[in-house]
């Protein structure tokens, strides 16, 4: 129950092709994160997934079955939407109940299923409301009630959590990753934040154009960045992605080193430059340090960060030295090296 | 928010608006109440004097007065019920994308532009002559007997004919109302496995209400009114005398002021009781 297998899909909206041919299987019970920059094709794969666009080639398996030209009812999958897509005149409970209805379910059943999903996701108070009667929160809890109600054998979240604030995000993704665990359904999960994707995933799939750049764990993902890309947008703050002379010495078109993977002194390292902008988090810092003199970008500056507090003020002289093993070597091509 | 001397001060400008306004509306409903306990005939003596509620029973009493009030409310009925369904209709086919979308939305809300008059002698001469109609030559063409539609079908015809010009409007106001629809919606009927029909009467239906409701509420008020349509048409014969129309032939045809006037009052009183049913039924509708 639940494998996804997309074999050679493509999408074009007219002349425009925005899924060039695409291999990708999903297994049962992963949580799989798509995760790239707005207009990577992200949310169309989605779609295509969903059933809610025509793939313009190639063929889509769910559960061993060709579902290519199945339409999206019959494909036993459930969606939440970004904007949650609450039916507005009906209250919760026929919101939650609605699918059952068009599958003709009988109403003690409906019941039954209504009472669990409420009880499982904090809404049994609320089942009698309209849905602009309820917060942010709560929307998006309906919507994934609606979503569960079906028992679907997989689960298509479009960045359920961008219109929530920053503190209920965090909390709402926990929910999230509690529900996959205590249902071990297949989901799978579109964003643009890596931090949702590293947090949540089985099983990150970083794309880019239409392109997948890598799939991988979290962490294969974070030690082994295929190419400079995945390098660059895997982990926060940002990988230094580092040109020129400095990068030629370790034999490489660029290098990167995490901010992470820097240690900071105040007397002497292997570069120099001076304080910018420090962020005090209290248990880390992050620095941002001007003219190194190295070829990494705009103001030639370097990321790093240090567990704890660090007396830096702005303008102050700072030396950096990379840990060298935890150094990553790209080509000419972006790829990596080594 | 505002000092007492503001206050004052916008009272005072506001006041000549307020004023001719008020004037406007007070005015001739003051005179049409005199008037409606008068007997007052322009070519016959003229003011004859006060005759108290003389005038109110005569209006009530006569032949006419029932048939006039059925002829209104199938009017306004009837055009509402068209316009509201077809329009319904013309919106959800003008809000699929299609070639030439702007200007099949332009010939659409062009009868709306059209007068009334113009429109009415339009389907008169060139639709429904018996004779030189294009209908009639549609119904000779399948070796059918024409039909003279004002005198034979007179009601079917003035419905048709003011549903035409109000068919633009609604639709008007329902494209505007099915294009904020959330697309994504649709789509989470479409993945909950509601087909078509279903989507249709269980989304888009109730995002239509509000829409809907104003529709009613407005072409309500302008439909009692009808006059035009009538009086270039069939002139009032053929049971298509509505309220307005009687009242009109009593003030200007029997030239007897005081009997219409007391027919106006009838008329702000079936406005009323209709706008209040009409309140009543859709209201709710309007504060959610």
């Amino acid at each position: 129950m639940g494998q996804i297998k997309l074999n050679q899909v493509t999408k074009s909206f007219g002349d425009v092709q925005v899924i060039p041919p695409l291999d990708l299987t999903i297994e049962d019970g992963e949580f799989t994160v798509f995760v790239g920059p707005s207009g990577c094709g992200k949310s169309t794969l989605l779609r295509l997934i969903a059933g809610l666009e025509d793939i313009t080639s190639g063929h889509i398996e769910i559960d061993g079955k060709d579902a290519t030209n199945v339409p999206p009812a019959k494909r036993g999958l459930a969606m939440v939407f970004q904007s949650y897509a609450l039916y507005p005149h009906m209250s919760v409970r026929k919101n939650i109940a609605f699918p059952m209805r068009m599958a003709g379910i009988d109403e003690a059943e409906q019941n039954r299923r209504i009472e669990g999903a409420a009880k499982a996701l904090n809404l049994t108070d609320y089942l009698d409301r309209r849905p602009g009667q309820l917060s942010g929160g709560q929307r998006q809890r309906v919507a994934i009630g609606r979503a569960i109600v079906r028992e679907p054998s997989a689960f298509l979240f479009d960045e359920p959590l961008s219109n929530l604030d920053a503190a209920l995000r965090v909390g709402m993704r926990l929910e999230i990753s509690e529900l996959h665990k205590r249902l071990a359904t297949t989901m799978i999960y579109v964003t643009h934040d890596q931090v949702e994707a590293m947090t949540m995933a089985d099983k990150i799939v970083v794309l880019r154009a239409g392109f997948i750049e890598q799939v991988g764990t979290p962490l294969e993902l974070y030690h082994n960045p295929r190419n400079e890309f995945v390098a660059g947008f895997i982990g926060s703050p940002k990988m230094n992605l580092i040109k020129g002379e400095e990068a030629q010495k370790h034999g490489a078109a660029t290098i990167g080193i995490r901010p992470e993977h820097t240690d900071v002194s105040k007397t002497d390292g292997m570069w120099k430059g001076t304080v910018g902008v420090a962020e005090h988090l209290g248990s880390d810092t992050f620095i941002h340090v001007h003219d190194t003199g190295l070829d990494s970008g705009p103001g030639d500056m370097v990321t790093v960060r240090i567990t704890g507090d660090i007396e830096a003020k702005h303008g102050d002289d700072i030396y950096l030295t990379p840990q060298l093993d935890k150094l990553h070597k790209f080509d000419a091509q972006g790829l990596r090296i080594g | 928010m505002a000092t007492q001397h503001s206050r004052s001060a916008a009272r005072i400008m506001m006041a000549p608006a307020v004023i001719l306004l008020l004037g406007w509306m007070l005015v001739p409903l003051i005179m049409t109440l005199l008037f409606s306990f008068k007997k007052y005939l322009p070519m016959r003596g003229g003011d004859l004097g006060w005759v108290g509620f003389d005038n109110y029973v005569r209006f009530v009493s006569s032949s006419a007065f029932w048939p006039s009030v059925s002829a209104t409310l199938i009017i306004v009925g009837g055009v509402l019920a068209i316009t509201i369904v077809f329009g319904v209709l013309l919106a959800i086919l003008l809000n699929q994308p299609m070639w030439g979308q702007g200007v099949v939305r332009i010939l659409v809300i062009a009868p709306f532009f059209v007068m009334p008059t113009v429109s009415a002698l339009v389907w008169k001469n060139m639709f429904m002559d018996p004779t030189n109609g294009l209908f009639a030559h549609l119904w000779k063409f399948f070796g059918a007997e024409p039909i003279s539609w004002l005198s034979e079908a007179s009601m079917p015809s003035i419905v048709m004919i003011v549903s035409w010009q109000w068919l633009p409007f609604a639709t008007l106001i329902l494209l505007t109302a099915i294009q904020s629809l959330d697309s994504e919606q649709l789509e989470a009927a479409e993945m909950d496995g509601a087909p078509p029909i279903k989507r249709f009467a269980f989304i888009t239906l109730p995002h239509l209400s509000r829409a809907i409701t104003i529709v009613l509420l407005i072409q309500t008020i302008f439909l009692l009114a009808i006059f035009a349509e009538i009086f270039v048409t069939t002139g009032g014969a053929f049971g298509t005398r509505t309220l307005t129309y009687l009242i009109f032939q009593r003030v200007l045809e029997s030239q007897n002021v005081g009997l219409g006037s007391a027919g106006g009052v009838y008329a702000i009183i079936l406005a009323n009781i209709v706008a209040i049913f009409l309140m009543r039924i859709v209201g709710k509708n309007l504060d959610a």
